[in-house]
């Protein structure tokens, strides 16, 4: 039994290790190299929590292998007060350690405000489709009032027209953003919470109804991108996707104009 | 005056009628195994629900049986919010604390019973009764909330007009929850009471086996915990039914319908859930660790390797784990700064737990391992342990969150630590004391098929989660087909179905070991593991009052296994000098 079971375990244990190391099911390629720190943390996370897992699951199958009863009396011990204190200070500064070591990615997207020349979007969640709010030619986002919401009319926001803001506001069910140039998102729910994620830009943020929550990111390759609902919002959640469309300034302004024209 | 009011309560006569010896019985042992079976019920239906889910997610077009037919998203969605409520509130919470608890804290102590038998027979039949509310929300118009067992509002808090299951059942589901904080508070002031005052003479708390520990930290835990839901929970009641807006803002327009609320905050309630919610990870794993910590010393026959240390981080992840809630919400638009003072204690709170490994390691080298089925459960309780808790060490830093938070590793990692390693502890303990509960052996072969199966299965289920995290798949998806890049991972969904079909098979085995050894299982014996503690001391099953109206006088702490001079490889805690 101490055989089989210290097999399984280092089985288990070098399976595992294999599928990771193999990169057989991985995140897909990164679109911004503002956020390549992710990925070096990410990797510098399983590098340092793989090496634990293969000592403490293959130390677990040396134990109980090495020490199985062959019929003598167990060494006895209440426990050593040394070593437990060197490995509860090299635990502790490891694991802070780490966390401090990521700190920057986190401040870079959310402590840092967005560059001066970003092109701002609203996006803003409902069930179960995402409403991108480009501010037109004069800069700045319209009123809205949620009595003229009409999801019919092609109004899903409730522009107030009144407003002379909101008239060359544009609204799409896709995010269009030029490449190599700061986005800033305000991220708004009209219902319940909502979660914007972009696998390839390593960045998720919840929408919440009543809040305005402000992130930031750089694209740098063009292409259409998937963007998933990543919080339960209801019966149609995994249906509520959208695309970000990752384009060159030229596209960029074209698409926003044949837009505006319709 | 409290002590004596307390022994004058415990000291009751034993029942002879049916009804008050097994029914509305005042005894703690009684009252255990009423935990215990009904955590026994709610698994069942909590892992068929389980087995829906993983149905529809490998065949999404498949006519499934019992008339779920092609099972539609809300139907997913429903199954899924149970199946979480059921497993954490009325498995995890309930067998572990009420069940082993209730039977094993006060005999470990020496005590004739809990300090408030009467409380303790209520606190059982209110989270009965919360059960009966919760199965309830099944059968009404609309069935079974969809808004996953956290209820983030507004989801939660708006009514049907956001969805299916979303009136009546969600009503339930929070009624239902907030009788099981009724029961739970007065179940955690019950051990509370009985841990502080109804200790045998010489039962230091040092000398206590740390399954009293354990039990003990829990009750804490969960007297602050609930009662912070339960404050929670009427105010989601009130906002459904009174028209008050705690949780839901103004201007909300769902399906061109304006709302009249008024100034709420979702992420209110984010925090008292997770002020909860973060300390119920320990109240479902700290007495799956005592269990381990007791059962790894008794057959590695060997002391626990730094009891002290053990004692402290029992009372360091106590601690801490009230400062950690954040760590659920660093992507819910809270303020970023206070993500990273969340992130370094959930860290910190990654130091005690790595004391336990180590410890656990530590108590096995030197010693002279039996491999019993309980056995073999603590040994897969601690690498499951350190599997889950390693990918904690991801989720743990705001900045990985961006991308992982809400993603199946997220689900990977908590039924790992959470949902399987503490169930480990359930089944441990099960194998452990059912000759000391019914005085019967349970079937030994049996049990070792069972945990080979167990052990491989829970692998094969949640490691691809983690893979499946990575390729950056959400949670609560009832299907892959509206998501391009979901497609690849189709296969990976098959996998793990079919390792769940497999898996949850194996656990009619459990049953029926259970059932066959409650009838024919070998005889028992006072001690068959050869143990130190109070409850091996007397006859399987205990008497009623536990120790014939003797209190026994401990006279040392409750691991001394290998002892060189004693005549025995192990010396009872009663055993004098």
């Amino acid at each position: 039994m101490a055989l089989l079971l210290a097999l399984v375990i280092s089985l288990i244990t070098i399976v595992t290790m294999y599928i990771f190391a193999a990169k057989i099911w991985w995140f897909p390629p990164l679109i911004s190299q503002e956020r390549a720190a992710y990925d070096e943390q990410f990797m510098l996370t399983l590098v340092i929590t793989g090496i634990i897992f293969f000592f403490a699951q293959l130390g677990l199958c040396y134990v109980i292998f090495r020490y199985r009863d062959q019929g003598k009396r167990a060494h006895y011990s209440h426990g050593n007060t040394k070593m437990e204190i060197i490995w509860t200070s090299a635990t502790a500064i490891l694991f802070i350690g780490l966390v401090f070591a990521g700190q920057h990615i986190w401040a870079q997207v959310h402590l840092e405000s967005s560059p001066a020349d970003a092109i701002q979007i609203e996006v803003t969640g409902q069930q179960f489709v995402w409403n991108f709010r480009y501010s037109g030619p004069d800069g700045r986002f319209g009123r809205l009032s949620p009595e003229f919401i009409n999801e019919s009319g092609g109004n899903p926001l409730g522009l107030d027209f009144d407003d002379p803001a909101a008239t060359d506001d544009l609204v799409m069910p896709v995010m269009a953003v030029p490449v190599d140039r700061p986005v800033e998102v305000i991220l708004r729910s009209k219902d319940v919470i909502h979660s914007f994620f972009v696998r390839e830009m390593r960045l998720k943020q919840d929408a919440v109804p009543g809040m305005e929550i402000r992130l930031h990111f750089t694209a740098n390759i063009v292409g259409q991108y998937e963007i998933p609902c990543a919080e339960l919002c209801g019966l149609g959640h995994s249906q509520m996707r959208s695309y970000l469309l990752v384009m060159s300034e030229e596209d960029f302004q074209d698409w926003l104009r044949d837009n505006a024209l319709e | 005056m409290a002590e004596a009011a307390a022994s004058a309560a415990v000291h009751h006569e034993a029942p002879q009628g049916f009804i008050r010896k097994y029914i509305f019985s005042y005894d703690h042992k009684i009252i255990g195994i009423q935990y215990y079976l009904l955590a026994l019920v709610a698994v069942f239906v909590g892992m068929g629900l389980s087995l829906f889910m993983r149905l529809r997610l490998a065949w999404p077009n498949a006519e499934l049986p019992f008339g779920v037919g092609v099972m539609t998203p809300e139907t997913y969605l429903a199954l899924m919010t149970m199946h979480g409520t059921l497993m954490v509130f009325f498995v995890l919470t309930t067998a572990p604390q009420g069940g082993f608890g209730n039977y094993f804290l006060p005999i470990q102590i020496g005590a004739a019973d809990m300090a408030f038998p009467f409380l303790n027979m209520l606190s059982f039949w209110v989270t009965f009764l919360a059960l009966l509310v919760m199965l309830a929300a099944f059968f009404v118009t609309g069935g079974a909330p969809i808004s996953g067992w956290t209820a983030y509002p507004p989801l939660s808090a708006v009514g049907e007009v956001a969805g299916p299951g979303l009136g009546t059942g969600q009503t339930l589901w929070i009624v239902s929850l907030a009788i099981f904080c009724g029961g739970a508070l007065m179940s955690a002031l019950n051990f509370i009471a009985t841990t502080l005052d109804m200790r045998a003479k010489g039962m230091s708390l040092m000398r206590m086996p740390l399954t009293v520990w354990t039990w003990f930290v829990t009750a804490i835990l969960g007297l602050l915990a609930f009662a912070v839901l339960l404050a929670g929970g009427v105010l989601l009641i009130l906002d459904r039914t009174a028209g008050t807006s705690f949780f839901i803002p103004g201007g909300l327009v769902i399906s061109e319908q304006i709302l009249s609320h008024k100034g709420g905050s979702p992420l209110l309630w984010q925090h008292l859930f997770w002020f909860f919610g973060h300390p119920e990870v320990y109240i479902a794993i700290l007495p799956g660790m005592g269990v381990t910590s007791q059962i790894l010393s008794t057959f590695a026959r060997k002391p626990i390797f730094g009891y002290r240390a053990m004692v402290y981080a029992i009372l360091g992840i106590g601690f801490l784990g009230f400062f950690v809630w954040g760590h659920h919400m660093f992507i819910s638009g809270m303020s970023p700064y206070s993500a990273i003072a969340f992130s370094v204690l959930t860290m910190a709170i990654g130091v005690p737990s790595a004391i336990k490994t180590f410890n656990w390691l530590g108590t096995l080298w030197g010693g002279s391992i039996r491999f019993t089925t309980p056995m073999l459960y603590a040994i897969g309780f601690v690498s499951l342990f350190v599997t889950g808790g390693l990918t904690g060490i991801f989720l743990g830093q705001p900045a990985l969150d961006l991308y992982f938070h809400d993603t199946y590793f997220v689900v990977g990692h908590f039924h790992m630590i959470m949902g399987v390693a503490a169930i480990f502890g359930i089944f441990a303990a099960t194998y452990y004391w059912f000759p000391k509960m019914f005085g019967r052996m349970m079937n030994d072969t049996m049990g070792k098929v069972h945990f080979c199966f167990t052990f491989i299965g829970v692998y094969a289920i949640f490691m691809p989660m983690h893979f499946l995290g990575m390729a950056g798949h959400p949670r609560r998806y009832p299907d892959t087909t509206s998501v391009d890049f979901l497609a690849a991972l189709d296969p990976v969904h098959l996998f793990i179905t079919i390792a769940a079909i497999i898996t949850i098979s194996a656990q009619f085995l459990f049953l029926i070991n259970l059932l066959w050894s409650y009838f024919r299982g070998a005889k028992a014996d006072i001690n068959p593991w050869h143990s130190t503690t109070l409850e091996w001391t007397v006859s399987s099953p205990p008497p009623h009052d536990n120790f014939g109206g003797k209190e026994p006088i401990v006279y040392r702490g409750a691991y001394e296994y290998g002892k060189p001079d004693a005549p025995e490889d192990y010396v009872m805690q009663t055993a004098p000098d």
